[in-house]
């Protein structure tokens, strides 16, 4: 007895299954193109240099949110001066003031799903 | 024979010694006791087998063809290419470590060896090293061994250290089984000429007489015709068994130490009070006289050599269906090879019990019937009466055999018919019986006299299950259905938990039965006064 | 011992990752050809392994039955453990494959100071190996959110279940945790027990260093050290829709942590971590116990000699003759 019939069949589903990216990518006409954002015009330069951002920013939007709600230290200084208050709508919002074009794409784009907009106000633009 | 005393044996230490596994050295002179003297060549000459001579492990020179590593390989490569169990079994193991001290042989040892996972390990290194791409390149830092002659001495003394009780088995994660991986280590070896004659010679016997104690048809006879004389001075019953009756109704086939010795001559007695009182129409075969099969334990062929005889001797003498008697390896012949070795039995009829009519659908295709099954569905149906406290003087147990328990799966049946038939039943500890039973230490061919310190080791994990019940419950019968167990068991039980005696099921059938037109029976079937509870303590 | 060599194995693959994509810049090499090759290995090579085994056939059907058999219809039988037809095989699979149904049932046996054998239930391996191997599969499916576009709800919803606690930013993994604590559970009994450590190869410390690996450089590049990971997904993306790019803003860690699930890949097929097919194809677990009701074919059965009953009768003729056993032939 071999029961060939059962294990190609086995076979094929695993081999289905672990192929999932390539045929569901294919069926969605995925890119794999990372998604274009809007910056801000006019602002030249973020609160921390732009590949740190793009990797931490979470971590320093905690802090900030911990530091202010928690500690009520609201400003900080960056090395050049210029003070900011540490705060999202009103320091992070103003420069990029499309949730939809600037958050969104790559949360979407990640599947993340922040949960700033369980307390702020939701900008014009739709959910991130 | 034994040598040491229990205080001796009992040191056992299951930290492994420093010196690596990989290391294959066995010092057989020293560990005499704990090998099978090898087959006779005459044995091996009767059977057409490789390499017959005259030789003993404790020699340097095993007296090895000169080609014996192709022989070895070329056996291996076909073999992987036959059994997919092989295959799966040396190439999935992860040494998880789960079945170690689930063999009775290490648990009694403490040989690191004679942990599953490094009996087969054994067989896996050499395979790694010649037969996986990974072992070729990188040999032993892939866990490869070369295939010398130490690793050939090793396996001879480890693969005839494991009696393929399959308790591995049931525990590892993946099913590998301990048992295929040893039979076919056997195998292997018997290409060469290394096999034991408590092997071979059963086997030899069995082909030419029919039996594996190489009894002679007329000896046969005898031996059944004592039996019913001794059963005529216990019941006043003249009982007279056929042989070799054409036209019966059924065949029955028993293991051939239950008409040769004490105590499966008791059994062998209970059965033949059975079939006289339900009126059976049965015969006995002095040709297919062996319901065993030490073929199982040399190799696949082997197997279906031996087991022709069943089927055959089924067709000629024209019975409807096979019974088969109370025996361990014998049940796992047919119960999971001789319909595909032997089969198809297409000119059998399915099983139906002439007494109450059920048609035993289970074994539609193998067309035999296991004589716990058939008894119970007797009792079941109300068809027998019993006197239990004719069983009195005993307090019973009950010993899973290996094969029925794990390959087949035969643990109530028994049971039924026990409770039935005594009024004190007890059993033993829960990791000890049913699929955790422990082996007798004996079975597989390991059940010699030379080979006497091993099964007292490997009886441990038994016989102190034996002795916790013996304490606890003053259980003084352990019972069983394997004719290996009733020839080792009452050894083992002598040396560790002498108050206690071995008995097939069917003897305390036969005990219990009340048959019509018997006299008051004065003694048991052992000629012991029935209800002297005095007695009991020297079973 | 044979722990260093493995040990060592894995700290020789780091130092390659390491100067190739760290020092020397290789990014397409690591980022791109090294985890096709990897992946193609595995493919190639597990059905290679699995047809190797289907081509062996099953010549007898050897179920290990672990409870009543199907007898008698009053006396009940234990249809998981010891099935008596297809959908018994299949549960019975079911739960060696999804719950590790025999190493439940593991003990531990000691021998008392006053000789008796006693067996104690013993399931910390059990613990330890479901954790470890579900922990595995809840966080490679969690990775398909690099390699779908759009991600499924599936695993965003998988992805919220596992990070439940919200402990933390970024959300700690229960998996993350599981993961670490049942591979070094698994390292360290492997070390300490000293049976186990009789036992074992350099390649069971080698699948255990490997796995670690992978999973502290995973852990470190999502909790500490940090990834863009728009960046990471356009490279996962690129490669699964056959259009690679490699992003010029990854760090060496994210090539560290590729690498090694790269060497786990091509590694698979040819080491006992096929115990994942293999599983399914024991047939001591995949059979049904119907032996005596359905006959197995064995394709190979052998033409065997025998002792015919005329040759035996021939043998003993007069034997049988005086002992008055009727014969054949007279």
């Amino acid at each position: 007895m071999y029961d060939g019939g059962k294990i190609i069949t086995g076979l094929l589903v695993f081999l289905i299954l672990v192929t999932v990216p390539v045929w569901f990518n294919a069926a969605t006409h995925a890119q794999a193109r990372a998604p274009q954002l809007k910056l801000p015009e006019g602002a030249t330069a973020c609160v921390e240099p732009t590949a740190e951002m793009r990797a931490t920013h979470m971590e320093l939007l905690n802090r900030w949110r911990n530091a202010a709600v928690r500690s009520d230290e609201r400003f900080f200084t960056m090395p050049d001066g210029k003070v900011y208050e540490k705060s999202l709508s009103l320091t992070c919002l103003k420069c990029h003031d499309n949730k939809e074009e600037f958050c969104d794409r790559c949360h979407n784009y990640l599947a993340v799903s922040p949960y700033c907009w369980d307390c702020h106000v939701e900008p014009k633009g739709g959910r991130s | 024979m034994a040598e040491k005393t229990q205080q001796e044996l009992l040191q056992i230490r299951y930290t492994p010694p420093r010196r690596d596994w990989m290391d294959p050295s066995v010092d057989f002179e020293a560990r005499r006791g704990s090998w099978s003297y090898p087959a006779a060549g005459k044995n091996l000459t009767y059977l057409g087998f490789p390499n017959p001579r005259e030789w003993s492990p404790a020699d340097e020179d095993w007296k090895l063809p000169d080609n014996w590593r192709e022989i070895i390989y070329e056996g291996f490569r076909e073999r992987l290419k036959k059994f997919r169990s092989l295959r799966v079994f040396l190439d999935t193991c992860v040494r998880c470590g789960a079945c170690a001290d689930k063999c009775q042989f290490f648990l009694g040892s403490g040989d690191p060896k004679n942990m599953p996972v490094l009996r087969a390990e054994l067989l896996r290194s050499v395979y790694r090293r010649d037969f996986t791409t990974a072992g070729k390149i990188l040999g032993g830092l892939a866990g490869g061994r070369e295939l010398t002659p130490e690793v050939l001495k090793e396996w001879y003394y480890y693969f005839y250290q494991c009696t393929e009780c399959r308790r591995c088995s049931v525990f590892c994660p993946y099913g590998i089984d301990t048992a295929e991986i040893t039979m076919i280590a056997r195998e292997l070896m018997n290409l060469v000429g290394l096999n034991i004659n408590w092997v071979m010679e059963p086997v030899a016997n069995c082909d030419r007489t029919g039996n594996h104690l190489g009894i002679q048809p007329h000896t046969f006879k005898d031996n059944v015709e004592f039996l019913c004389d001794e059963l005529a001075e216990i019941t006043g019953l003249r009982i007279d068994p056929p042989i070799n009756k054409k036209g019966a109704e059924i065949l029955f086939i028993v293991p051939s130490a239950d008409y040769f010795a004490d105590p499966g001559i008791f059994t062998f007695m209970g059965y033949l009070l059975l079939f006289e009182h339900i009126g059976l129409d049965y015969t006995l075969s002095a040709y297919a006289s062996e319901g065993g099969n030490f073929g199982l334990f040399t190799s696949h062929d082997t197997i279906k050599r031996l087991n022709y005889k069943m089927y055959a001797e089924a067709k000629r003498l024209g019975v409807k269906w096979i019974l088969g008697g109370e025996c361990g390896h014998m049940w796992r012949v047919i119960h999971q090879y001789m319909d595909t070795m032997n089969g198809p039995a297409d000119f059998l009829e399915v099983p139906k019990s002439p007494v109450t009519g059920t048609v035993f659908d289970h074994t539609a295709s193998t067309k035999m019937l296991h004589i716990c099954e058939f008894t119970s569905d007797l009792i079941k149906n109300g068809r027998l009466k019993f006197d239990p406290s004719r069983n009195d003087r005993y307090r019973v147990t009950f010993h899973d055999s290996c094969n029925p328990a794990r390959g087949m799966g035969i643990l109530e049946e028994p049971r039924y018919v026990l409770k039935s038939v005594c009024n004190h039943f007890y059993e033993m500890p829960d990791n000890t019986i049913r699929e955790q039973t422990f082996c007798c230490g004996g079975g597989a061919g390991l059940g010699n006299d030379e080979n006497m310190e091993m099964r007292l080791r490997g009886g441990l994990p038994r016989a102190n299950a034996v002795q916790y019940v013996h304490e606890k419950y003053g259980v003084n019968l352990l019972t069983c259905i394997c004719a290996i167990d009733r020839a080792t068991l009452p050894t083992l039980m002598d040396y560790w938990v002498p108050e206690v005696g071995v008995s097939g099921v069917h003897e305390l059938v036969g005990n219990a039965l009340i048959m019509e037109g018997e006299n008051e029976r004065p003694t048991d079937l052992r000629g012991e006064p029935i209800g002297d509870k005095e007695a009991a303590s020297d079973v | 011992m044979r722990a260093l060599t493995a040990l060592l194995v894995v700290a020789v693959l780091l130092g390659v990752v390491w100067l190739g994509a760290g020092v020397a810049g290789w990014h397409a090499f690591f980022g791109v050809a090294v985890p096709y090759a990897a992946v193609l290995i595995f493919l190639i090579g597990i059905v290679w392994r699995v047809v190797t085994w289907a081509r062996s056939p099953v010549p007898f059907r050897i179920p290990t039955t672990c409870g009543q058999q199907r007898s008698l219809d009053w006396i009940p039988s234990s249809t998981l453990e010891n099935p008596h037809d297809g959908w018994g095989v299949t549960r019975r699979m079911a739960l060696e494959v999804l719950l590790f149904r025999s190493l439940f049932r593991n003990t531990r046996t000691e021998l008392t100071p006053t000789k008796r054998l006693v067996y104690e239930s013993d399931r910390y391996l059990w613990v330890a190996a479901l954790a470890f191997h579900w922990s595995f599969l809840v966080i490679f499916l969690r990775h398909l959110r690099f390699f779908l576009q759009p991600v499924p709800q599936l695993v965003t919803f998988l992805e919220s279940v596992d990070g439940f606690f919200q402990l933390a930013v970024p959300t700690l993994f229960l998996s993350d945790v599981l993961i670490l604590a049942a591979l070094l559970y698994l390292l360290g009994r492997r070390l300490l027990n000293r049976q186990l450590r009789y036992i074992s190869l350099p390649a069971d410390y080698f699948a255990l260093f490997l796995l670690l690996a992978v999973a502290i450089t995973g852990v470190l590049m999502r909790y500490v050290t940090k990834v863009d990971l728009v960046a990471a997904k356009e490279l996962a993306m690129g490669l699964v829709t056959f259009s690679p790019k490699v992003p010029t803003v990854i760090g060496t860690p994210f090539y560290i942590h590729i690498f090694f699930v790269s060497v786990l890949f091509a590694y698979f097929p040819f080491s006992k971590l096929t115990h994942m097919a293999g599983i399914f194809l024991s047939p001591t677990r995949n059979l049904a116990n119907n032996n005596r009701k359905r006959r197995h074919v064995n394709p190979w059965n052998p033409e065997v000699e025998v002792h015919t009953y005329a040759q035996w009768e021939e043998d003993f003729h007069d034997k049988l003759v005086a002992a008055g056993i009727p014969l054949d032939k007279e």
